[in-house]
């Protein structure tokens, strides 16, 4: 058993052995919850230690023969890209369990619930992305929508229930199309070098350019609901502003990362022609996802609602990096998958404080909180500041390789793309300025600041978020070269200084 | 033939002690001035040791850069943190570090009865820290976290005060207008990247001579753009004047002496893409000459002595953007009024810290009036930056900006004549309103009321003034001294080579000239404000009350992007909601009323499932018999 | 007489108790229908047996006949049993189904 399968289990069996521990003891729940995480992170942490940089290809590798008949495997492998989004998984899941001690007081079912559903949750995104058999990840991407809708359902608030069943729908309706071209592309294989969903043996298929197309656009129309790319994304507003913080950080900061994550594993491995297609239809969807999302979260009300358009935005960032089909853009959109998990942690988490102190998530309920949560206040701006790129925190690095990357190929896009920094310094600001600044709104003076669980809990997202503004090489390093085979397997190359001498 | 130096403390030393300040929280109240105040200090120190050195080394060796690690790879785009100090950023260095330290210092006593002294003196650090990072990183993209770090410091300390929702505004404007020229930043840099394959500053320079001439002025007019930004040029000039919500030393340090002057900094250091774009070099003449002559009109309307400083500061960089844009030698010229402007700009803004200090935080001239009497410091300290601004010889500003106009007059032909002329005009402005200030403030007849009482203010404030009134008399005589500045630029901006040029008139014709309409403007205001002046601001003509609003800058802004943009906003938010999530909810809607049509068929009476199924039964017997037919 | 009648003769019963178990409301009513219309079927099946020469319809009849009998006992049970609990033996009241 390799260390990638014991980082899938352990949360795993952690949550079956959470069955027997008392439901009324809730306490010792959270502990033992927060404890398995920690573990996880620390496996996870074992594996990071481990991987090699300067190999190429899959890591940890792993495959046993699930069902024989159709050549399924459970496999799994991961690279550079897959190492830094499960790392993330497993860092920002221990931060949430801490953060939201108590979300899961006032739900719908036991404590217990929650914290079986998050582990079983952490668990499938860490298999997700670890998953190098094409039906193995199909699998766990539909299974994973279980927690979630139970999450939404079960534990947010408003109107939950409404959002919940929209996120499935959702979902299922993208799962759908992308089993239709999942079950098109094994009888192409069956025909040509017997069935198998192996990702590596799939990727060597000569499929027609026709039957190709149809093939990409199901499972690229599953990603881009699920990353969720414009005019897929009005499921994800309501989920965020009815899930619990901690529910809304794993599915914007890690689960729709799974969207952005297959179009580079699948889209543009399995089906480089019909990627050269459809590139320029899908950079206009970025490039309206980046506007779009900047302008409508300029007109939220709503602080939570406004976090999602802002997600949105960056999400057409990270598409618009991936296809830009460079590899400053590939590897500038990974990190990009990265940081926006912890800015959008960040983010979620201090808005969801700010919400649960003032019983309102609208934004014009706040107001003067720098006089009288310093501290909060700090944290919200920082996270802020994460949001519109500010050089010397990490998002900057990402946004601007994506840029970079993207104008030595769609030089027009990236200037469209450009502007959405001024977007994103007026929704930011405006909310900085509505939220923090200004007298104290009625009802807010007697608000608290953050206690030490909260502080403990924000502070590695912000430490992350500032060191890896300053030096994000290393990360880069891991990921340099599943971008380079990533633009190999599309069969791209980095253009050439225009005035070379 | 490089040389080493270590030169991250001098940004180092800054951005810890400002994170030290922020994160040691109220333990530091007591001393955290004090503290923050020794190490900008010292930066100025370690700028002075490196000075030394630098000109202890001869020719190529000067410049000396530190690599401190790899920041960015990915392909060929590769960035170092790395460090450059050249002969033209440590005159920065010297600058920001020592108008810095002075600064600080009038702060202790200026802020000290604010309750956030501690947490102005962190931001003012990370400010210093953020202004030497832009001065010294050697690529585009260093110079850019600097670049937007000062911005983020100036946003903070505008809104010092953001319990206040106007000076919250402020700040959010002078960001966003940023904002739009980093936008031309980032293109300038993406555009640098695909034709030299590089970003920092001597690869450009390296690649420039092999680009074409299209994308050098594409590069030239956005780094034109960013500059715009920062330095209040315009189209891009309206945010300074409200930024003077921010707490007066800020006015001094950030708005008048040091960030502001980042855009000149930005074309200077970048002399290669302009010398080579003579397009470029016109874009940037139009924007100096523009808002040189546009900042001058404001402030001849403005009645708040900090709008109208503002305004003459707008006036003064484009003074200087407009010396960036007339050649190699303009550069020289642009660096040295960007130093003597920081002397006397910022010793003037102290005066006006001082004078409000004294009188309750009033801000309105003309509630002013017979201040040098009670002030007499402030009021010669104020004279001395005053003198030297409308460019009265001996002082600073005679040096540097007559050789400004005497440049703008020799770019020949018409154009020459031209930028000549508004420079000239300007210059007359800046007396006419320059002395407006001073009469207002300093002399006449005592225009406050009897509960205010005007006091100088303590020797911790006056003596900054004092040391920044000095540089504002020297500092011009001492930089042109046998042209030491310029030849000291030389190997930076080429200078050395700039061909002579037709001289249009001689040198002391020029000079004469600028004397000629100094005295002009002078004269004017004293008549006009000399005997009396009404406390209530007239209303006066038209041109006035344009002026008054910034010569309707806003109200263009408020119409060309304010408000489309929030009519976009609405429209996409209502798109949103009722066609995007509307055609989703019109999938499911249609689906929820197929089901109830569908749902009357179960209506739980055994007779009607019985004639169903017997009409089932005939409809497939009919189907049967149809189709074996 | 053509033996075809019997046909004929078969159809009218199982249209008589098709209508009557779709029009009557009273559950005795459609009962005896339903068993009208099983006697229809007993009858095509006796017939259609004579037809072919063989006993297979007959012995599908017995089988009817006796799946009949189960279904008047089970049957009249509910009815009663439902008349009791409502003190009516219309169909229409049981349309607990739609619930």
């Amino acid at each position: 058993m390799s260390l990638l399968t014991a980082l899938e289990l352990v949360p795993l069996i952690g949550s079956l052995l959470l069955f027997a521990v008392p439901k009324e003891n809730s306490k010792l729940i959270k502990q033992f919850a927060f404890a398995l995480s920690i573990v996880t992170l620390a496996v996870s942490g074992l594996i990071a230690l481990r991987f090699k940089t300067s190999v190429p290809g899959m890591q940890f590798v792993e495959s046993h023969t699930w069902i024989s008949n159709f050549g399924i495997q459970y496999a799994v492998g991961i690279d550079g890209l897959a190492l830094v989004l499960i790392l993330l998984t497993t860092i920002l899941t221990p931060i949430v369990l801490l953060a939201g001690w108590n979300e899961a007081d006032n739900g719908r079912w036991s404590v217990r619930t929650f914290y079986i559903l998050m582990l079983v949750l952490e668990s499938s995104m860490i298999a997700v992305f670890a998953a190098t058999d094409v039906f193995l990840f199909y699998v766990i991407f539909e299974a994973m929508l279980i927690p979630v809708y139970l999450l939404i359902g079960g534990y947010g608030r408003g109107e939950r229930a409404q959002a919940a069943m929209k996120f499935l729908l959702y979902s299922l309706f993208g799962g759908l199309l992308m089993l239709a071209a999942l079950i098109g592309i094994y009888i192409i294989s069956t025909n040509q070098i017997g069935g198998t969903f192996d990702l590596a043996k799939l990727s060597t298929l000569q499929i027609d350019s026709g039957t190709e197309n149809f093939l990409f656009l199901g499972f690229f129309i599953a990603f881009a609901i699920k990353a969720p790319l414009w005019p897929f994304h009005t499921w994800l507003p309501g989920a965020a502003k009815s899930a619990t913080p901690a529910t809304s950080v794993l599915l914007l900061g890690v689960l729709d990362k799974v969207g952005t994550y297959g179009m580079i594993r699948f889209c543009i491995t399995l089906f480089p022609h019909a990627t050269k297609t459809f590139t320029p239809l899908i950079i206009v969807l970025a490039v309206i996802s980046i506007l779009y999302g900047a302008f409508l979260a300029i007109g939220q009300r709503d602080i939570n609602g406004l976090i999602a358009f802002t997600s949105i935005s960056h999400f057409g960032f990270i598409v618009l990096g991936i296809f830009a089909m460079t590899s400053q853009g590939i590897s500038g959109a990974t990190l990009y998958m990265v940081n926006h998990g912890f800015s959008t942690a960040a983010l979620f988490l201090v808005a969801g404080w700010m919400v649960a102190r003032r019983k309102s998530s609208a934004i014009e309920d706040f107001g003067g909180l720098q006089r009288v949560t310093p501290v909060m206040a700090w944290c919200f701006f920082i996270a802020g500041m994460s949001a519109l790129a500010l050089p010397g925190i990490s998002s900057f690095v990402s946004e601007f390789l994506v840029l970079v990357g993207t104008f030595t190929r769609y030089p027009v896009a990236a200037v469209f793309g450009t502007t959405g920094i001024v977007l994103a310094a007026l929704y930011v600001l405006i909310t900085v300025q509505r939220s923090l600044h200004g007298p104290t709104t009625p009802g807010n003076e007697e608000m608290t600041d953050l206690n030490l669980r909260e502080k403990i809990a924000i502070a590695p997202v912000i430490a992350i978020l500032v060191l890896m503004g300053f030096y994000s090489q290393p990360i880069l390093n891991w990921i340099n070269p599943s971008s380079h085979q990533t633009m190999q397997a599309a069969g791209y190359s980095d253009p050439l200084p225009k005035a070379g001498k | 033939m490089t040389t080493r130096a270590n030169l991250v403390y001098l940004i180092a030393l800054p951005l810890f002690s400002s994170a030290f300040l922020m994160l040691l929280g109220k333990i530091a109240n007591k001393w955290g001035h004090f503290f923050a105040t020794a190490i900008s200090a010292s930066t100025f120190g370690i700028g002075i040791v490196e000075f030394i050195a630098m000109r202890s080394r001869s020719g190529d060796a000067r410049a000396a850069t530190q690599h401190l690690f790899e920041w960015i790879s990915v392909g060929t785009f590769r960035v170092d943190a790395s460090l450059l100090l050249d002969q033209l950023s440590i005159c920065f260095v010297l600058l920001i570090t020592g108008v810095g330290t002075l600064i600080h210092i009038y702060s202790i006593a200026y802020m000290s009865h604010d309750v956030d002294r501690r947490r102005f003196f962190a931001y003012l650090n990370l400010f210093i820290a953020a202004m030497l990072l832009l001065v010294l990183g050697d690529s585009y993209l260093n110079l850019y976290v600097g670049w937007e770090g000062v911005g983020l410091a100036s946003y903070l300390l505008i809104g010092f005060w953001n319990q206040k929702p106007a000076y919250a505004t402020a700040a959010k404007k002078a960001f966003v207008a940023n904002r739009v020229g980093d936008v031309g930043l980032s293109l300038a840099i993406m555009i640098a990247f695909t034709q030299f394959g590089s970003v920092t500053f001597a690869g450009v320079k390296d690649g420039a001579p092999h680009a074409s001439a299209a994308a050098l002025t594409a590069i030239g007019a956005m780094l034109l753009l960013a500059a715009a930004g920062k330095s209040a040029q315009f189209p891009l000039q309206s945010w300074l004047g409200d930024a003077m919500a921010g707490p007066t030393p800020v006015s001094a340090l950030i708005h008048a002496a040091t960030m502001v002057t980042a855009g000149v900094y930005l074309i200077t250091r970048s002399n290669f893409i302009f010398d080579a774009s003579s397009t470029a070099r016109l874009l940037v003449v139009i924007v100096g000459a523009i808002t040189l002559l546009f900042g001058a009109i404001v402030g001849t309307a403005k009645d708040d002595i900090k709008k109208a400083l503002a305004a003459s500061t707008m006036s003064q960089i484009g003074y200087m953007i407009l010396a960036t844009g007339l050649g190699p030698v303009g550069y020289a010229f642009a660096i040295m009024h960007l130093l003597t402007h920081g002397f006397f700009k910022a010793s003037m803004f102290l005066g006006a810290g001082s004078v409000m200090h004294g009188m309750d935080d009033e801000v309105n001239m003309r509630r002013y009036g017979a201040l040098g009497k009670v002030m007499p410091i402030t009021a010669i300290t104020f004279g001395l930056g005053y003198l030297a601004i409308i460019g009265v010889p001996p002082f600073a500003g005679f040096y540097s900006k007559d050789k400004i106009i005497e440049t703008a007059f020799n770019a020949g032909g018409t154009k020459g004549i031209l930028l000549g002329g508004a420079a000239l005009l300007g210059a007359a402005i800046t007396a006419f309103y320059m002395t407006r200030v001073f009469v207002l403030t300093f002399m006449g007849k005592k225009r406050w009321d009897d509960k205010a009482h005007p006091h100088e203010s303590p020797s911790l404030m006056w003596i900054p003034m004092v040391l920044l009134s000095l540089g504002s008399v020297a500092s011009g005589y001492l930089l042109s001294k046998g042209s030491a500045l310029v030849h000291w630029l030389a190997p930076v901006v080429n200078s050395s080579n700039a061909e002579g040029g037709a001289e249009l008139m001689k040198p002391i014709v020029v000079s004469a000239l600028a004397l000629g309409v100094v005295v002009l403007g002078v004269a004017t205001a004293i008549i006009k404000y000399g005997r009396s002046v009404p406390i209530e601001a007239p209303a006066g003509s038209a041109l006035t009350r344009f002026a008054r609003r910034d010569l309707g800058q806003d109200d263009l802004n408020h119409q060309l992007l304010v408000l489309p943009g929030q009519a976009i906003t609405r429209t996409l938010v209502a798109t949103d909601f009722g066609f995007i999530d509307g055609v989703v909810r019109a999938v499911g809607w249609t689906l929820a009323y197929l089901s109830q049509s569908l749902k009357k068929i179960q209506n739980g009476y055994v007779r009607s499932y019985a004639l169903l199924m017997t009409a089932g039964a005939i409809a497939l017997l009919v189907t049967i018999w149809l189709v074996t037919l | 007489m053509d033996i075809s009648n019997y046909i004929y003769l078969s159809a009218i019963l199982f249209v008589i108790g098709a209508i009557g178990v779709v029009v009557r409301r009273n559950a005795i009513v459609v009962f005896m229908c339903v068993e009208l219309m099983l006697n229809a079927a007993n009858l095509a099946f006796v017939t259609f047996s004579r037809i072919h020469g063989n006993l297979g319809g007959q012995i599908a009849s017995f089988f009817t006949m006796v799946v009949a009998a189960c279904e008047v006992v089970v049957g009249l049970a509910i009815i009663v049993t439902m008349y009791r609990s409502r003190r009516s033996a219309s169909v229409d009241d049981a349309s607990l189904l739609k619930r």
